[in-house]
């Protein structure tokens, strides 16, 4: 069993399968992907698929992009904790102006959105983002 | 930190730090030696006695395209040839710089040494400055969402606003105490970015500015700035013989955090708790000995949060305690009477070693102007944050040597 790359923790996303590591010694699950397990620090993991589904924690709009992506300003970004217990950060389907505090513990499905590379972005040819739809 | 490690004690001597705003026309390193010669100079010390030199900068290679930055620092104020080393750690780079130079001054590795920190973000503009500064979060998990550091702490105050139930509007307002304490300051010190400036601000002046980052407006945040910092440090006998006024190191604590999305309740950031602890336990003390603070208030939101997890008042009470005044000049704490990063600038790589200057300044009872002076001020205590909380570094200063205050 090798570490799950971020490349092939991404390619899956952006065929809608959330992957994660599941801990042999604790059972519980890292995502996104680590060298240890995130909860007790073991490094004995197995890769395993997610529950595509979890609660919004906490949001923001971003109105002011960092330079390469000022074109998809504004965006909504928020926290989402997953139904396996790992949080993610990742973009929400929703237009900027339709949020508000009430989305906080709003339910989601999580699947991959792909988007256009940025210069220093580590993956050259895409950048794949969780994306969030209110269920 | 092993406990039984015999540490000598350490002092600063001089301390230099230039005019923060918009500096066009001076580059890294014309920032930078213009601090270090003042540092130096006010050190009363021959600088042939400087054994190393540590200098904490952040995106050099994004902004100026300079990286490899300690030796050219070294050589360009007449040092070339010694130790040069450059630390990186985002916002808190210069204190991570200023508590390495501490250590190995402490542990007898060196007897002189001089700590600075630069950073030219103003000049480099909004948007590449907003990219650059992301590179300090998760450049994979984070910053593919497009995540910046207003969402960072917008995303932090909406987890505040849920986790007490202080419903989000009020706590905007209050949010906004902080902006206008540390402009009202900033706006007296002549070495602020904003000196002269945003005096007099209120609540509604905070709440109506540009939304950056939803709940955060432009007046949450603190600005983009090019400047620089320096100071002198040696073994407090040493320190003795060159000032009148040797600034004594008591404890520095450094701790380490992975994303926001591992750390999930960053309304307690477990390393500032960690950070804060070490260097409190160093310097034998706790936070109610503590008489001025320099603290990480890169958003209204940030000062909050610090102002908790250091011990100055209950997890869920910050917010209460800047907007009933508690942490003004003559509080119970005083907290960023130099304006802070919201009110003096946020040149990232010098912020840490000018907190220290700004510690330095008000022990030494030689805060200008006056009115920015704390009274009495015996015990400070500084706190600079990289990243989403991955670096905190808090470093204690005292007037007098360890055991002895
Ligand atoms: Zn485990």
């Amino acid at each position: 069993m090798g570490k799950l790359t971020f490349k092939a923790y991404f390619d899956a996303l952006r065929e809608g399968k959330l992957l994660g590591l599941k801990c042999k010694a604790c059972g519980k699950v890292t995502c996104p992907p680590m060298s240890v397990c995130q909860e007790c620090g073991a490094d004995e993991l197995e890769v395993v698929e997610m529950k595509n589904s979890g609660v919004i924690k906490t949001f923001t709009v971003i109105h002011v992009a960092p330079a390469g992506l000022e074109n998809e300003a504004p965006y909504v970004v928020c926290e989402v904790e997953t139904d396996d217990g790992p949080w993610l950060v990742g973009r929400l389907d929703i237009k900027p102006e339709e949020a508000s505090i009430e989305l906080v513990g709003r339910r989601v499905t999580i699947t991959g959105q792909e988007l256009p590379p940025e210069r220093h972005y580590p993956d050259k040819e895409r950048r794949v983002v969780p994306l969030f739809k209110l269920s | 930190m092993k406990r039984d490690l015999k540490l000598r004690d350490v002092a600063v001597l001089g301390v230099g730090h230039t005019k923060f705003g918009r500096s066009p026309e001076k580059s890294l390193m014309d920032l930078f030696g213009e601090a270090a010669l003042e540092a130096i100079r006010a050190s009363n010390i021959e600088k042939e006695r400087i054994e190393a030199v540590f200098v904490g900068q952040h995106v050099g290679e994004l902004t100026d395209g300079v990286s490899n930055f300690a030796p050219f620092a070294a050589a360009e104020i007449g040092l070339a040839g010694v130790p040069a080393v450059r630390t990186e750690g985002a916002c808190a780079s210069s204190s991570v710089a200023f508590r390495e130079a501490y250590l190995l001054v402490a542990t007898g590795v060196y007897d002189v040494v001089l700590v600075g920190g630069v950073e030219r973000l103003l000049s480099a503009g909004t948007a590449l400055g907003t990219r650059a500064l992301a590179t300090s979060a998760d450049g994979v998990y984070e910053f593919n969402a497009g995540l910046t550091f207003p969402g960072i702490f917008a995303m932090a105050a909406i987890l505040y606003s849920q986790k007490y139930g202080i419903p989000l509007d009020e706590l905007r307002e209050k949010m906004a105490h902080v902006s206008i304490k540390n402009h009202k300051y900033g706006a007296l010190n002549p070495k602020a970015q904003f000196y002269k400036k945003y005096g007099d601000l209120k609540v509604e002046d905070v709440l109506n500015s540009r939304m950056i980052a939803y709940p955060l407006t432009l007046l949450d945040c603190c600005p983009m700035t090019d400047g620089a910092a320096a100071v002198v440090l040696a073994e407090a006998s040493i320190a003795e013989k060159h000032v009148d006024k040797p600034i004594y190191v008591l404890g520095a604590g450094l701790s380490s955090a992975g994303g926001i999305y591992r750390q999930r309740d960053v309304t307690v950031p477990m390393s500032r708790v960690r950070s804060c602890k070490m260097a409190f336990e160093q310097a034998g003390l706790t936070p109610e000995d503590v008489d001025v603070v320099e603290l990480h208030d890169c958003f209204t939101i940030a000062e909050i949060i610090a102002s908790e997890a250091m011990g100055f008042f209950e997890f869920g009470e910050g917010a209460d305690a800047v907007a009933e005044g508690k942490t003004k000049i003559g509080g119970k704490v005083a907290i960023n009477p130099s304006g802070g990063l919201i009110g003096k600038g946020h040149p990232v790589g010098a912020t840490g070693v000018s907190q220290i200057y700004a510690i330095v300044k008000q022990l030494r009872n030689e805060m200008e102007p006056r009115e920015l002076q704390v009274h009495n001020a015996k015990i400070g205590m500084t706190d600079t944050l990289g990243g989403d909380f991955g670096t905190i570094c808090n470093i204690i200063l005292s007037t007098e040597r360890r055991g002895e205050a």
